[in-house]
């Protein structure tokens, strides 16, 4: 499929216009996603309207946008005006946020098309976008198994040629992990990096939105567009960012890269070890110095994350009561109505975290569970600024294994397992992205992690870059 | 009722809960206005909808500061952090407060007899929205249904907790309104306990009177006047009382203040209510306020009361618990000025006490101090100085130009001097007896000088001249 | 199951969260969470007396906006969302007791 960046430049020069850019994305999607399921809803009038909007720009000489006419679906817990947004949840089923979040006003003012809603594991909790209230989304690549999650409706958009870019969140690793496995490329941005006003918190101090697209340059077109400073989010870094495009191809030559030790052997398939070394390799091809460095404190990092993310997201999701919007089953009186509303609206696994989350913050309990996943969040993002003194980027596997089946996965454990190379930098807070880099011994789509300071997302995209145009000549 | 049993002293603390001042509310843009039409004050952020984030408005934490050091507090860095309840009127159920990093810590209040009441700390919080409950006439117990709107929801609000050290209604009384002025002064709240821009809440213990036990308290809401607060610690405070006579405990809950009953009743049970689970809220980066920034709030601190007490005992040479009424009255900048300008610190403290009561209007300092002179020098008489001051305080003007006006001549001392010298001329014999002691024939005089004068002179004034010059005989 | 969380804890925290849960699922969950807990044991090993917590990934301070008022929402909009709405108000069934 085309990519955005020349779409874009299509709608741009008039060759080429946003409304049947739009209808060949309704298109396809008719044609495919009864069988993927990547879309809760699709949003016809409003892109019709966007993507006239856009072409009559055009016709009047006007600028529409870096993403002119660009298809785009935004994963479900975004809110878009108007639109149903559910969380793939049914306690929101419904509901239409009278409001748009802050990366949906940013991607229209650049003149993209907002087809639709992807699906998600509900609340963004998940990795294989089996916990939707909605029924799962299949892998595009081998529809008998997951895309992975909990962004697994905007990875298989992308990953199915629907549209050319979707939006997803990153919470511990819902946007990488789901890309590596539908064979995309998927960037976590440095926390603070992009606006989370308007994404329905999970983590608060975890979550990130970030840019689901076929390749490195059509990523770094979305980031930077909708990344930057917003007065509405108070953890918003204030400061300029880097724009990630210009440098796209500056390559590689002279960067210190470090193979995180820690997550290359034990609980990692074979076949993505051996992909992960391949990478290396053209790294090193490319001028780059790669050697592997110990991060000893990312072993924790799935403990810590398994109590802090939930300890927020009890908190965060206490607000769905049935009082003010979305579904209420009735009560005798308002606690009442709160119990059999939140047990019948939430799914298990949403339930599971919210009471872990709600155990570990309890009296008694805080120092022992909470308290103590804070301080080991410290100590792993001073052992990543450590390791950050002597290398330039770090890289590891993306995901332990390429996509397993739908089904194969029922132990919740099983399923956390899936985040333990994506975790750390959630826990840090630092950028990190994955790039498709051949495929397993099953024939199924293996992904690399890339991993960079804070706001040093530019030069983690020339590594990017660097491995994707070396996978071109991959078997 | 307002006293305990022999052998018992109430031990109090309040929790004062002011509403700020500030144009918008705490986390948002939205009007921080009383008495709008319900739910119109509303926004993502307000009313907790999915996906919206608080920023924290930057006059409330200046409000905020600006409280704490009004309260002689120390201000410190500090942390948002969650309350975690469910109760309809929360949009998020959890409070945006501060827990174990607030923006006050250890200050105190002064009251006007010079005694000073502790406080803990005082916090910045998000306020609630507010919730009525149908049928049951109104009552919480016997509500079909309750509505809620959620205008109030997020307006800023600090939380003033004083230590528990008050022992009686009437301190309690005198605290609370010495933090009303306090807060009228500095600007930062209105503070009308009847429309709830202050509220406050007693906890309640009692213990035998020479232990320094602090036994099981209640907390007492729904207090809406000074008046109630009183009643409601007097009656709470007998209930303990009566009831660890009895061998009984109160039970550590909240009470609820029935101001038509005179009584207190059990409010909620607080069986889960207790976990709120606090943690430091991911959406709000900390508040690092700096030396600069402290010392700027004191520079622009104006004149509170005690501070304002001190001055004008000073000033005048009274005790602090003599300057109560002026400074309440805000006649003491006016008192001291005159002081300066010459007044008798005793006659203008008299008059802003006893004929001031309705303010300043628009005397000034300098006609204030210069009346106050005509009446030391016997310029006027009492009672045309209260006419001369009232028409200063309805209309401005000059004392002696008013004085003219009104036909009362300021007279000069020196005036009554000269015709003193002509009475005592024409009766020369009269003047003899009255320097060897003759008190009778002061009348006389004082007669002459008033025909004279036409009853402008004052008396007192015309006997002082008469002593002191017969001393000179 | 080791018990790093007992079927009464299970419960009471579900209270507090207001979630119900039948006895079936008193049981999955408790069996789960505790195996949950398990992993999280690990971090016993690590000494963190000398290490601080982090709650935020960023090191922003004093972010604040200025006092100005921004236009509300359309209240029609909102209440056309709410499940039970009445006289411009939100309409649940009644609170037990006082705010605490």
């Amino acid at each position: 499929m085309t990519s955005a960046f020349d779409l874009a430049a299509l709608v741009r020069r008039g060759e080429y216009s946003a409304v049947a850019a739009a209808d060949t994305a309704f298109g396809s999607i008719k044609e495919r996603d009864d069988e993927i399921h990547a879309f809760l809803h699709l949003t016809k009038r409003r892109a019709q309207a966007q993507a006239a909007a856009v072409d009559q720009a055009v016709a009047d000489g006007k600028d529409p946008g870096p993403l002119a006419g660009v298809p785009i679906a935004i994963k479900d817990n975004m809110c878009t005006k108007g639109e149903p947004t559910t969380c793939s949840s049914k306690i929101l089923e419904g509901w239409r946020p009278p409001y748009d979040a802050t990366v949906v006003d940013r991607l229209e003012a650049a003149g993209a098309v907002i087809v639709g809603k992807t699906n998600l594991d509900e609340f963004a909790m998940g990795s294989s976008t089996e916990n939707s209230a909605f029924g799962p989304t299949r892998n595009p690549h081998d529809t008998s198994r997951v895309p992975g999650g909990s962004s697994g409706g905007s990875a298989a958009a992308v990953g199915a040629d629907f549209v050319p870019l979707s939006l997803g969140s990153d919470t511990g690793g819902s946007i990488r992990q789901p890309a590596a496995l539908c064979g995309v490329v998927g960037l976590k941005p440095s926390y603070g990096a992009v606006s989370r006003y308007g994404l329905i918190a999970f983590a608060s101090s975890l979550d990130q939105i970030g840019p689901f697209a076929h390749n490195v340059t059509d990523a770094a077109l979305c980031f930077d567009v909708i990344s930057g400073h917003d007065p509405k989010d108070a953890t918003s870094i204030p400061t300029p960012l880097t724009p990630t495009l210009p440098t796209l191809n500056d390559g590689v030559a002279g960067m210190r890269i470090g193979i995180i030790d820690e997550l290359m052997g034990e609980g990692i398939d074979d076949d993505v070890i051996a992909r992960t070394n391949q990478a290396a390799e053209a790294l090193t091809a490319a001028g780059a110095s790669v050697e592997r460095v110990s991060i000893p404190a990312t072993i924790y990092g799935l403990a810590a994350y398994y109590l802090i993310a939930p300890a927020e997201a009890s908190s965060n999701l206490a607000r769905f009561d049935g009082v003010r919007y979305g579904q209420r089953v009735d009560g005798a009186n308002v606690a009442a109505m709160n119990v059999a509303t939140r047990s019948a609206g939430f799914g298990d696994e949403v339930k599971r975290r919210i009471m872990l989350g709600t155990y570990a913050l309890s009296s008694g309990y805080y120092d022992a569970y909470y308290g103590k996943a804070q301080r080991v969040r410290t100590l792993i993002a001073s052992e990543f600024a450590t390791a950050y003194e002597s290398f330039d980027l770090l890289m590891s596997p993306t995901s332990p294994s390429t996509a397993f089946e739908l089904g194969a996965k029922s132990d919740p454990m099983a399923l956390y397992m899936c985040d333990v190379c994506t975790i750390p930098s959630n826990l840090a807070g630092h950028p990190a992205m994955s790039v498709p880099f051949g495929v397993g011994d099953d024939g199924l789509p293996v992904g690399v992690q890339i991993l960079a300071p804070m706001v040093e997302e530019a030069r983690m995209f020339r590594a990017a870059k660097t491995l994707e145009d070396a996978a071109k000549g991959m078997s | 009722m307002s006293e305990l049993p022999d052998g018992w002293e109430m031990v109090i603390g309040l929790e004062v809960h002011v509403e700020l001042a500030t144009a918008s509310k705490l986390f948002c843009g939205c009007a921080n206005q009383f008495g709008d039409e319900p739910n119109t004050n509303i926004c993502p952020t307000c009313l907790g909808l999915p996906g919206s984030l608080p920023v924290p408005n930057a006059q409330a934490v200046e409000f905020a500061m600006t409280l704490g050091r009004a309260l002689n507090c120390s201000v410190e860095p500090s942390i948002f952090a969650r309350k975690n309840y469910f109760y309809p009127d929360m949009p998020k159920d959890f409070q945006t407060t501060q827990y174990e990093e607030p923006t006050n810590v250890e200050g105190f209040v002064q009251l006007p007899d010079g005694r000073s009441i502790g406080v803990e700390r005082a916090h910045i919080e998000e306020d609630t929205g507010k919730s009525t409950h149908l049928g049951g006439g109104g009552r919480i117990h016997d509500a079909t249904a309750t509505l809620v709107d959620y205008n109030r929801a997020g307006v800023p609000l600090v939380e003033i907790v004083s230590h528990p050290v008050m022992h009686d209604a009437d301190t309690a009384r005198a605290y609370v309104a010495e933090l009303r002025d306090i807060l009228l002064a500095t600007g930062v709240s209105d503070a009308r306990m009847e429309e709830g821009s202050m509220r406050v809440d007693a906890n309640v213990s009692v213990r035998p009177v020479g232990n320094d036990e602090l036994r099981t308290r209640c907390e007492v809401k729904n207090i809406n006047s000074l008046r109630s607060l009183g009643r409601a610690i007097n009656y709470e405070a007998r209930r303990h009382v009566d009831l660890w006579t009895n061998g009984e405990s109160p039970r550590q809950e909240t009470r609820h203040w029935d101001e038509d009953g005179g009584r207190t009743t059990s409010g909620r049970s607080k069986e889960d209510a207790d976990d709120y689970r606090y943690f430091a809220c991911p959406d709000l980066p900390p508040l690092t306020p700096t030396a600069e920034d402290i010392a700027a709030i004191d520079a622009a601190m104006p004149g509170l009361p005690a501070a304002r007490r001190s001055a004008l005992a000073v000033a005048a040479g009274v005790e602090v618990a003599e300057t109560t009424l002026t400074v309440e009255r805000g006649l003491d900048a006016l008192v001291i000025a005159a002081i300066e300008a010459g007044a008798d610190a005793t006659a203008a403290m008299k008059h802003a006490d006893q004929n001031l009561s309705d303010g300043q209007g628009q005397l000034t300092a300098e006609s204030f101090a210069a009346l106050v002179a005509m009446e030391a020098d016997g310029a006027l008489s009492s009672t045309q100085v209260k006419t001369v001051l009232a028409e200063l305080v309805a209309n401005g003007g000059e004392p002696a130009a008013i004085a003219a006006d009104m036909g009362f001549e300021a007279m000069d001392t020196s005036e009554l001097d000269t015709l003193l010298d002509d009475i005592i001329a024409d009766s020369p014999d009269e003047w003899a007896r009255f320097v060897e002691g003759d008190r009778k024939v002061q009348g006389h005089f004082v007669g002459q000088i008033m025909k004279a004068t036409q009853g402008k002179a004052d008396g007192k004034v015309v006997n002082q001249l008469m002593t002191a010059r017969a001393a000179q005989s | 199951m080791s018990g790093a969380i007992s079927r009464e804890e299970v419960a009471h925290v579900a209270s507090l969260a207001r979630l119900r849960l039948d006895d079936n699922e008193l049981d999955t969950f408790t069996e789960q969470l505790c195996v949950v807990l398990d992993t999280a044991a690990k971090l016993n090993s690590l000494d963190l007396s000398e290490v601080p917590p982090m709650s935020q990934p960023c090191f922003l301070t004093n972010v604040m906006r200025p006092d100005v008022i921004v236009p509300s929402l359309n209240r029609d909009d909102v209440l056309a969302q709410a499940p039970e709405a009445e006289n411009g108000q939100f309409r649940v069934p009644p609170a037990m007791g006082e705010a605490p």
